[in-house]
């Protein structure tokens, strides 16, 4: 299951400054760990110590926000897209 | 997001007493620059200062506007000689009949449909332009449910800065028509606020939203810093004191927090006594996901889907909410919900008790008000300020079925007498 990941302007210097990249993963915990295997470091910037998402990240499968989904266990469909993005926009 | 490089051409002096930019989660320090969320923890980045001496007639000699407080903001000192819609000191109303009827001793509203374009959010754009034309962005953007849209559109035109601004294309026809008014680009999306909000996060990490100044996204640190200017208005307006207790609408929650840190700062420089003050927050039941994560003893903040006539309130993901919880629970205050006919209900309220027209988001609060107070948790013999943060003339829509003429007669007495009015 190969999905292509938005990465935000923050962990672009993980991506060797690449927005868009590939992973591999049925579900949003396995595409993490693939994104971790080709940029080591990027998957402890988007999981806190107990490995849950960090509280100021919002991740989107497909335009679904995984917090509506089963979170880290949400399916990751093959050709999919995943973004990451910064929780901290908007409002006032 | 940031162009790495751009705070190195900073002029000396243009953020005012601002030095740095500091996570709220993890304490991390950035160059002051054009960036919203750490590197290491993604938390919300907030503008750190180191003030001088800010005296209270430093203050009352400034101009009638936010820039008094200038001292206290990230702006350079000569702020108020630029091109800027210079928002703030609205009133703050002393209440008799709504203090009266809700039983409350000294209650006032702080009535921010007085600025510009008839909400607070003039407050916060006028400290994003300054940031905007300190990074050298030509064009002003932002998320909005309306608001924004017409603040952002109207800072913008006064600056001679192009804008873009983007909304749920769902907004109420007053909130559409007052935002495009200013000639900017307005640029309806279908989805919800939370949609249109991932839009631009997205637009900004693009080559196509380069040079763009997202209010609310990359310049977020010094917009948020706007709100401050309501907590200082009201303290000095109170004769240099603190409220006992205030009620503040939540969307993101950002303003709220920001009040909290205004009356902290002016209990730090010394301007007012150090007098313990309750924080209380106000949702609208289709949409709380902060009040619901409150009466749950929960610190975080579940996503909703928002329904709620309320819609300049309608975040369902609300960025701030985590630390709306904190400061309600150390200032002893609480967060409470309405739906949307005690909304209706409130907007007339206040209307006929003091003659102010406040829009759904004022409805929402002063609806808090009375639950809080029935409910026991606000005490009505402190001196309380509840937040009127829009002009109900841009959300028609919410009254106009239940709200209209008495009656309608031929222009005779005779007339008048039958429609039982004499």
């Amino acid at each position: 299951m190969t999905v292509s990941v938005r990465i935000p302007t923050i962990l672009r210097t993980y991506t060797g400054g690449a927005a868009e990249v590939s992973a591999d993963g049925a579900t949003l915990a396995e595409v993490i760990e693939s994104l971790e295997k080709s940029y080591p470091g990027i998957a402890a910037r988007v999981l806190d110590d107990t490995g849950k998402l960090r509280r100021f990240v919002n991740v989107y499968v497909n335009d679904d926000d995984v917090r509506f989904a089963e979170g880290l266990a949400t399916a990751t469909p093959d050709g999919g897209n995943v973004s990451v993005i910064p929780a901290v926009a908007g409002g006032c | 997001m940031a162009t790495p490089t751009i705070s190195q051409t900073l002029v000396p002096g243009a953020f005012g007493p601002a030095v740095a930019l500091s996570c709220r989660e993890c304490g991390e320090r950035y160059e002051l620059g054009p960036k919203f969320a750490c590197e290491f923890c993604f938390g919300p980045l907030e503008v750190a200062y180191e003030f001088g001496t800010v005296t209270r007639e430093q203050i009352a000699a400034g101009p009638n506007n936010i820039w008094r407080y200038a001292p206290l903001l990230p702006v350079p000192a000569d702020v108020a000689s630029k091109p800027n819609l210079n928002p703030g000191f609205t009133k703050l109303v002393e209440t008799r009949n709504l203090g009266r009827e809700l039983g409350i001793k000294n209650l006032y509203v702080k009535d921010d449909s007085g600025n510009p374009t008839h909400s607070f959010k003039d407050r916060v754009v006028a400290i994003a332009v300054e940031a905007a034309r300190n990074f050298g962005f030509t064009t002003l953007s932002c998320s909005s449910t309306g608001n924004l849209a017409g603040a952002v559109g109207a800072a913008a035109a006064r600056a001679g800065l192009r804008s873009c601004v983007f909304i749920p294309s769902d907004l109420e026809a007053g909130k559409v028509v007052t935002a495009a008014a200013y000639g900017g680009e307005l640029v309806a999306i279908e989805g919800n606020y939370d949609e249109v909000n991932r839009f631009c996060s997205e637009l900004i990490g693009d080559p196509a939203g380069e040079g763009w100044g997202f209010v609310n996204v990359n310049l977020r640190p010094y917009y948020g810093e706007g709100s401050k200017t309501l907590a200082y208005e009201i303290a000095e307006q109170l004769g240099w004191r603190l409220p006992e207790q205030i009620v503040i609408p939540i969307a993101s929650g950002s303003q709220l927090t920001k009040i909290d840190k205004g009356f902290r700062e002016l209990i730090k420089l010394g301007l007012v006594e150090d007098t313990p003050y309750r924080v209380f927050g106000a949702q609208a039941e289709g949409c709380s996901p902060v009040s619901a994560a409150w009466k749950a003893g929960h610190d975080v903040i579940r996503p909703v889907k928002p329904d709620t006539i309320a819609k300049s309130l309608a975040i369902g993901n609300p960025a701030d909410g985590p630390y709306v919880l904190d400061v309600c629970k150390r200032t002893g205050g609480a967060v409470e919900d309405v739906d949307d006919v005690r909304v209706v209900e409130a907007i007339k309220l206040l209307a006929r008790t003091e003659g102010i027209f406040g829009e759904t988001a004022g409805g929402v609060t002063v609806g808090c008000l009375k639950k809080l107070v029935e409910t026991g948790q606000l005490d009505p013999a402190a001196s309380t300020v509840v937040l009127n943060t829009g002009d109900g003339l841009k959300t028609l829509d919410a009254i106009e079925a239940t709200t209209g003429a008495t009656a309608t007669i031929r222009p005779s007495l005779e007339s008048f007498r039958e429609a039982g009015l004499a």
